[in-house]
């Protein structure tokens, strides 16, 4: 598992965004910092869907935060349109920032408690100052029809009266109100029931194409990312195993990681019978990493080679890569 | 096959400041001994409220109950409160959703697991300590002795599903209730949890209730599954007949807007569109007709009636998919 390696980078067409060598680290006490985000490269382009896959403290939401510069970045760079963002002032960021919105896995902590929806909604332009206030207005009741909520009987309301499921949507209108490029979606839909879960996700979807958006998708679900995204990229312990299109990865995974998250998907049909690969024990410590691949510890296929050398990202069949030393068939 | 668990016309209803809120109505299910059954449904369908009714968890002033809770022959609500401590752990135990909060956070493990050997069983307190290393070597818990003396928040989310685990089997009970036991968990761990609750299932011989909105959790780890939908049960089958011969069209909505990573993407992932109905309206008609891409007008008129297909498979609808 390395992910030390740009082989996977396209040149052309330009890509809106383009994160590079990318190390987040965050300082813990008086041990050696943790390196959360460690080298890694990713590009997004116009109208595309990436789906960042991983579990628990693989390090996905530091890498959603360091894109967006909510965190300090160690290391690397973030460019978008062209712009390193990481070497713009804090007034030039500001300018930048509309252009990137994101939203949370717990989307009724993620709305002001004491706002109306029309008020969480329009607040964007406010502070923007954009258009007329019946513009504003205006807009506003667009965005809360296109979500799939009735303005008239949503505005004046306060977020603890809504559900998991329209708080998300709630959130999903708040993003789009400064039409952004990019939308950054941290486990979007991890917290709600199977069914709210569809309903979502086909939101995002419609939302993509008709504000030209591009996505990036956070999740440990490959089911659900198997159903919207362009590209799937998995990370496990701050690198990258492996990025290929969706069918490529669900159906022959070439990393031994990727092939135990989709073998433990459980699939809603009790005659099928899958060969289950389930996997054992916790991830490592990120405070004390395993040498060469990091997930060698879990692999039933590790070797010496394993534990000396880091695998780099190479390509296995057009446009997919892999970063092990001892892929699958 | 005499029945473990033996409910029958389960209705519990809330006072509310806007009404009479009806969480349950009129639930039936029986459950062997060793069976393993799934009870799938939405937020709000009222699978909680039936297994705290059936755990005894539902008292106060404000609750009301009817019908009947029969376990191994006992009706629960006779229990008074020292019979009831009596029969959590013994007869029926729980696991929770947030494995956080239900373990107490300034206390450490090893104090918390040991508390009910020692009160329950009467052991002494080393006693308790072997007994709970041993426990959690039945949950595959790594380095059990480190464990004891650590606090809920060194521990994952998955190591504190298996401590819940551990603690809830620890008075070796008839019976499981797991309460959207994986749905705070990463995939992975959710498959070793499912596949750790399946195995003590075995080597205990427990009967299992499993609660979930997810109907891809147990399909294969249940022998059967109640749907719940407005307070009821909509259909009632064995896993398999639920999803090769599914009868009401909520269940099938069910099922379809589950994303398979074993399929290729289609266009568009089928959702229920449409809200659960109102918990306090007292329903004429079936509670799915306004979200039911079937529904005719007797759907809204009438409420159906369970239908016994046979087979043990019963449903709620007056036009079943693929006819009566």
């Amino acid at each position: 598992m390395a992910g030390t390696g740009k082989a996977h980078l396209r040149d052309s067409p330009a890509p809106i965004l383009r994160v590079e060598n990318l190390v987040i680290e965050y300082k813990s006490g008086r041990n050696d910092p943790v390196q959360a985000v460690s080298n890694i490269s990713l590009e997004l382009h116009d109208g595309e869907t990436l789906a960042i896959i991983g579990e628990s403290g693989c390090g996905k939401s530091t890498l959603g935060k360091g894109i967006l510069k909510l965190v300090d970045v160690t290391s690397g760079s973030v460019v978008f349109n062209g712009v390193d963002i990481n070497t713009l002032d804090k007034e030039a960021l500001r300018q930048v920032r509309p252009n990137f919105q994101m939203i949370f896995q717990d989307s009724i902590s993620s709305l002001d408690p004491h706002l109306t929806v029309g008020r969480i909604v329009r607040q964007p332009l406010d502070i923007w100052n954009r258009g007329e206030e019946s513009e504003r207005d205006a807009k506003v009741d667009e965005l809360l029809v296109s979500v799939g909520l009735d303005p008239e009987r949503v505005k004046n309301r306060k977020p603890h009266e809504f559900s998991g499921g329209q708080c998300q949507r709630i959130s999903i209108a708040r993003a789009l109100t400064l039409e952004p490029k990019v939308l950054i979606c941290d486990e979007p839909v991890s917290s709600l029931d199977v069914s709210i879960q569809a309903q979502i996700l086909n939101i995002l979807q419609e939302m993509k194409v008709r504000y030209g958006l591009s996505l990036i998708f956070f999740s440990h679900d490959l089911a659900v990312v198997r159903a919207i995204s362009t590209r799937i990229l998995v990370m496990y312990l701050g690198k990258v195993c492996e990025i290929a299109d969706p069918d490529t990865l669900c159906d022959s995974p070439r990393h031994h990681y990727t092939h135990a998250l989709v073998s433990s998907v459980p699939v809603p049909d009790p005659t099928v019978h899958r060969h289950s690969a389930i996997l054992q024990g916790e991830p490592p410590s990120p405070t004390n990493p395993p040498s060469g691949c990091r997930f060698r510890t879990r692999c039933a296929a590790a070797t010496d080679l394993c534990a000396t050398e880091e695998p780099q990202l190479r390509e296995t069949t057009p446009g997919n890569y892999v970063a092990c030393h001892h892929p699958r068939d | 096959m005499s029945d473990l668990l033996k409910i029958t016309d389960l209705a519990v209803d809330f006072d509310t400041s806007y009404g009479k809120l009806h969480a349950v109505r009129g639930v039936s299910l029986d459950i062997a001994p060793g069976e393993s059954v799934g009870i799938v449904g939405e937020s709000g369908s009222g699978k909680t409220v039936f297994s705290r009714a059936t755990m005894g968890l539902l008292r106060g002033s404000s609750v009301h109950r009817t019908g009947q809770i029969l376990f191994e022959g006992t009706e629960i609500s006779s229990l008074d409160s020292k019979q009831i401590r009596e029969y959590w752990g013994t007869k029926i135990a729980m696991i929770f959703q947030d494995p956080m909060t239900a373990l107490n956070p300034v206390r450490r493990i090893g104090a918390q697991m040991s508390e009910s050997l020692i009160k329950r069983l009467g052991m002494s307190k080393s006693e308790a300590k072997d007994r709970a290393i041993e426990l959690l070597t039945l949950v595959k818990l790594p380095e059990p002795e480190l464990a004891l003396e650590k606090y809920a928040h060194q521990l994952s989310g998955g190591m504190r599903q298996r401590v819940m685990i551990a603690m809830a089997i620890a008075c070796n009970p008839k019976m499981l209730f797991a309460d959207e036991p994986t749905t705070a968990l990463d995939v992975t761990v959710q498959a070793q949890v499912l596949e750790l609750l399946a195995e003590l299932r075995k080597e205990l011989g427990m009967a299992m209730v499993i609660i979930t909105h997810d109907l891809g959790v147990v399909a294969g780890y249940t022998d059967r599954i109640a749907v719940m939908y407005g307070g009821e049960i909509v259909e009632l089958a064995s896993t398999t007949d639920l999803f090769t011969d599914t009868k009401m069209p909520y269940t099938e909505a069910l099922i379809k807007s589950i994303p398979r990573v074993d399929r290729k993407r289609g266009s568009e992932l089928a959702s229920i569109e449409g809200m659960p109905p109102d918990p306090t309206s007292n329903r004429a008609s079936c509670g799915f007709a306004d979200r039911c891409p079937y529904a005719v007008q007797k759907c809204r008129d009438e409420h159906p009636q369970l239908v016994d297909a046979g087979n043990g498979h019963s449903y709620r609808c007056f036009f079943p998919i693929g006819g009566k």
